[in-house]
């Protein structure tokens, strides 16, 4: 098998993230979404290191997870105070921001 | 020979029996988050999405981020999903109805837009080059390879991190917090409150389960008239469907029949 | 110029703070305005004998003295300094202004005694005089304009004084319009003379002139241009039709503005620059012709009209542009023009106070068909009137025979066939007038009564009889003094250069005996004709008659002269203006109302992808992935 397959499935489960971001309305599993894409990604880079016998790959990956548990614990604030004022965890609901 | 060392530009056949099982569930677990109705049932997918990842890391000869991808998404993110589908509720199920006109068509084109093009970007790419892989370089061992590289060349971004992670939590915390506008009420002025509002029961709600037949928690309790009430049990059950009627347990001729 | 004088700014400051502090003053000065006024009018004109005196003490060459006060501006090598000059030419002017000024001061107060604004009228009065001696104590073209704009706003605000009438509004706005038009040449004629000889003052552009530094075609047209504000400001042809309008002014400002002194400025501007036209002949043509067809046509006007202000306005362009006409005879017709210019402002003045004195008798009546037999109720009026009206149609020894004679005189001099339409026009003009004033005398102190049920005439007060006494002295003597051993054109010949003293043996066309003849019959056929026409027993009717010949018509509308201003430059110029709004409002308001709509369109477009939904944002950015890739994957082809 080739490891070029590694990154068949990183582009595919990326795209589907994607996808999952632009359909899902609630708030939650589209924060889930955002989190599959960047494990996707991060299984590129693992890959990628992997590719070219160089450990700075994995780092990246690393920081990449760092990042996202940043993400999650302010995103998840967000998610919260919103649905605490507005009862709801539809990202469709919070729509004030237009004409 | 390890297992993970690649033979002529290519892994070695348990690898690939490995990704062939695991490739196809990570697919369709990623592609089920999409349609389940449930966020509870998103996150679960999700989680056996990040397993399956966790495992391919091992197998991709980087066991430290393998285990910290299982301890940090699944065991410490992952469970935060979780409790905050609790707090917000686990009753907020989407209707996977779209309100948005033409949004579904046009993200799923945008979407297989954007994977193919990448697909066909990648197997255009010269990838095909001899593959390093990665005995070397984690001949001390993985762990050690990553700490000897994070902490010199990646250094000052380890303490930019550092320094995002308390920023972050410092956030969450501003973010969680509320003012207390109003001077804190006490039991008495709670209990004045409840009684001058007469929507309140003043001596509580009535507690499920009259007929102890069943799980008694999902049963309404039954009025004096005979009716259920619907304030007894918890709304979170109701919202989950799960409500018994009271009136498949009451008592009718052909019970009482059967046990003359 | 040789000396100097600190006291020639007093001239003009005196009226100016007058006028200042009459304008800016509260209602506690109404009780006092008037005499305010003429106290400063009265200095500024004992200002001015001071300083004739003190001319006269001095040699004729030495005689100009100027007044240096600021450099007012300087660019370069390119300086303007606020210069007085006063020279022999100038203090005729500042004499005459002030001194008829006064004597009109005097007249208002009772005039305008019953006037609530008079005050207002007084600070007017006053800017006009300071206006008009900066106008001709400004040593350079660039002075000259500031006092020339002045007086023209003096005017218009003193014709519009009775603004609450519209018509009178109206006379105001034309009399305005067409001073402007005349204003433009001024303005021209100022930018000429700097871009030719980097000079406006009179002494730098005669001297710029004499060095030969401009080309005859560059004199010729600062000429014109000269010519044009001089037919703007005097009134003359094609620019004269304010000056019957500006009649609607009270009657003191058209003895003083529109008869004695204003309308007189284009003179004292070809006089000033005589420089220019001495050696501009295109020019100087142009102003002979102007003259003599505005001597005619205010002649003929005059002879129509009824009302007697309109028909001494008349007779006011038809003198003025007896002087145009002399100045365009060249260095003679200088001096005779000057005479004719103050003898002119005595009986003129004289006249129009005059007529408002019968108008103030006659409840503000100005139709003559309404007076007649009023010589035996306003007895003083009717000698001073009837002085002026001896001096204006020229018989000796009254003030316009010796100034007029003179302008015939030379005209007939001025060679050739030229010389003999001139003489012609200015005896037929002189005919005209002696027709068209006996005509006035006639009917306003002869014949039988034609009054309003309700006149009563009666005589005027002394503050107005007084100086109609002054001014008929001048009537009947200034000819006289200044005519005396030519003592006037010496008096002036410092300034303008010309040879009189060759001018005794110069050959003349007719002997100034037959000249003199020839013109007093002219006179006398006209006063026959205007006896035989009006005189006793002839009945005058009360409205005019209607059925008369269409020339008579044609003199009654004033020539056309308003009906060719509307149908040449009025009625254009608001098709114009119409053109102009649609084009403003299709073109230009629509260019920017249309970016607006245009941007507030592509807005509300673009508006719609603002749908608030994240999720619809999001799409774009999947869309500009997308994008990205799709870049990628072309290049890398």
């Amino acid at each position: 098998m080739s490891l070029d397959n590694y990154l068949y499935l990183s582009a595919l489960l990326f795209t589907i993230g994607a996808a999952g971001v632009l359909i899902r309305r609630n708030a939650i599993v589209v924060f889930m979404c955002i989190e599959l894409m960047l494990n996707a990604s991060n299984l590129a880079f693992v890959t990628f290191a992997r590719m070219n016998g160089s450990i700075d790959g994995q780092l990246f990956a690393f920081f990449t997870m760092v990042v996202a548990a940043c993400e999650v614990v302010v995103g998840l604030a967000i998610i919260v105070t919103i649905y605490r004022s507005r009862r709801s965890a539809s990202v469709d609901d919070a729509r004030l921001l237009k004409l | 020979m390890n297992l993970a060392s690649i033979v002529n530009n290519q892994t070695q056949t348990p690898e690939a029996v490995l990704f062939f099982i695991l490739a196809p569930v990570m697919v369709l677990s990623a592609l089920g988050m999409l349609v389940v109705k449930k966020a509870v049932h998103s996150a679960l997918l999700l989680a056996v999405v990040m397993i399956g990842l966790a495992i391919f890391y091992i197998a991709n000869e980087a066991p430290f981020l393998g285990i910290v991808q299982i301890v940090v998404y699944t065991g410490a993110v992952m469970m935060l999903f979780l409790f905050i589908l609790m707090l917000v509720g686990v009753d907020s199920s989407d209707s996977l109805e779209e309100t948005i006109k033409g949004q579904r068509i046009s993200a799923v084109l945008g979407s297989v837009g954007v994977g193919f093009l990448l697909i066909s970007l990648l197997s255009r790419a010269e990838l095909g080059r001899a593959y390093a892989g990665l005995e070397l370089v984690n001949g001390e061992g993985n762990v050690q390879a990553i700490a000897k590289t994070l902490f010199t060349r990646y250094v000052w971004a380890f303490e930019v991190i550092s320094a995002l992670l308390i920023t972050a939590a410092l956030g969450a915390m501003v973010l969680a917090h509320r003012e207390r506008l109003l001077p804190r009420k006490s039991q008495r002025e709670l209990a004045a409150e409840r009684v001058r509002q007469s929507a309140i029961p003043v001596a509580g709600l009535p507690g499920p389960g009259t007929y102890a037949l069943h799980n008694a928690v999902d049963i309404p309790a039954l009025l004096p008239d005979g009716s259920p009430a619907d304030s007894s049990v918890s709304k979170t059950i109701a919202a989950r469907g799960e409500l018994a009627n009271p009136n498949t347990f009451r008592m009718n001729e052909k019970n009482e029949a059967g046990e003359e | 110029m040789n000396g100097t004088s600190q006291m020639l700014v007093y001239l003009i400051a005196i009226p100016l703070f007058s006028a200042t502090v009459l304008l800016l003053g509260s209602r506690a000065l109404d009780k006092v305005g008037h005499i305010i006024g003429t106290l400063a009018s009265t200095a500024a004109f004992v200002v001015g004998l001071l300083e004739f005196f003190a001319m006269l003490g001095r040699a004729p060459e030495n005689r100009a003295v100027t007044q240096p006060l600021f450099t007012w501006i300087e660019v370069g090598n390119f300086n303007v300094g606020a210069t007085l000059l006063l020279d022999q030419l100038s203090i005729c002017f500042v004499l005459l202004i002030t001194g008829v000024g006064t004597l009109i001061h005097i007249y208002s107060i009772a005039y305008m005694s019953h006037d609530k604004d008079r005050r207002r009228f007084f600070a007017f009065l006053n800017l006009f005089i300071a206006a008009m001696l900066l106008l001709v104590l400004g040593d350079s073209y660039l002075s000259l304009y500031v006092g020339w704009e002045g007086v023209g706003l003096a005017s218009y605000l003193l014709i519009g004084f009775w603004n609450q009438k519209p018509a009178y509004a109206t006379a105001a706005k034309k009399a305005f319009v067409a001073n402007r038009v005349g204003d433009v040449g001024l303005s021209l004629a100022v930018m000429i003379a700097f871009v030719q000889f980097g000079s406006v003052s009179f002494s730098g552009v005669a001297e710029g002139v004499e060095a030969g530094k401009a080309s005859s075609l560059a004199l010729n047209c600062l000429g014109a241009a000269l010519l044009l504000a001089a037919v703007g400001k005097s009134a003359q042809f094609p620019l004269q039709a304010w000056l019957g309008d500006a009649m609607a002014g009270p009657t003191p400002v058209s003895a003083l503005i529109h008869a004695a002194t204003m309308v007189t400025a284009g003179v004292y501007l070809i006089s000033r620059s005589h420089f220019v036209f001495d050696v501009a002949s295109v020019a100087q043509l142009l102003v002979v012709i102007v003259g003599a067809i505005t001597l005619l046509f205010g002649a003929i006007i005059g002879m129509a009209k009824d009302d007697i202000k309109k028909a001494l306005a008349a007779s006011t362009m038809s003198q003025i542009g007896y002087m145009i006409l002399a100045t365009g005879l060249g260095p003679v017709g200088y001096a005779f023009a000057m005479m004719h210019l103050l003898t002119h402002g005595f009986f003129k003045a004289g006249m129009f106070l005059g007529a408002g004195s019968v108008m103030h008798g006659m409840n503000d009546e100005v139709d003559m068909r309404k007076y007649g037999a009023l010589r035996k109720y306003m007895p003083v009026t009717f000698i001073t009137f009837g002085l002026g009206y001896l001096a204006i149609i020229g018989v000796p020894p009254f003030a316009g025979f010796y100034s007029k004679d003179k302008i015939i005189e030379i005209a007939l001099d001025a060679g050739g066939a030229k010389g003999i339409i001139l003489g012609s026009i200015t005896l037929l003009g002189a005919a005209i007038t002696a027709f068209y004033m006996s005509r006035v005398m006639l009917m306003t102190f002869f014949g039988s009564k034609r009054w309003e049920a309700d006149a009563h005439p009666h005589e005027s007060p002394a503050l107005m009889t007084i100086p109609m006494v002054i001014l008929a002295i001048g009537s009947i003597s200034a000819g006289f003094i200044f005519n005396l051993g030519d003592r006037f054109i010496n008096f002036l010949n410092p300034v303008f250069h010309s040879d009189h003293s060759g001018h005794g043996e110069k050959e003349h066309l007719l002997p100034p005996i037959v000249v003199s003849a020839l013109a007093l019959t002219a006179v006398a056929i006209g006063v026959s004709i205007a006896i035989a026409k009006y005189g006793r027993g002839k009945s005058i009717p009360a409205v005019a008659p209607a059925d008369v010949s269409v020339w008579t018509k044609v003199a009654r509308r004033d020539l056309l002269q308003d009906d060719l201003n509307e149908a040449l430059f009025m009625r254009p110029g608001q098709e114009l203006t119409k053109a102009l709004a649609i084009v403003d409002e299709k073109v230009i308001d629509g260019a920017v109302r249309g970016v607006g709509s245009l941007t507030l369109d592509v807005a509300s477009g673009v508006r719609r992808t603002q749908t608030g939904f994240v999720r619809s944002y999001a799409l774009w950015v999947i869309v500009g992935a997308v994008g990205i890739l799709a870049t990628i994957a072309v290049m890398s082809l």
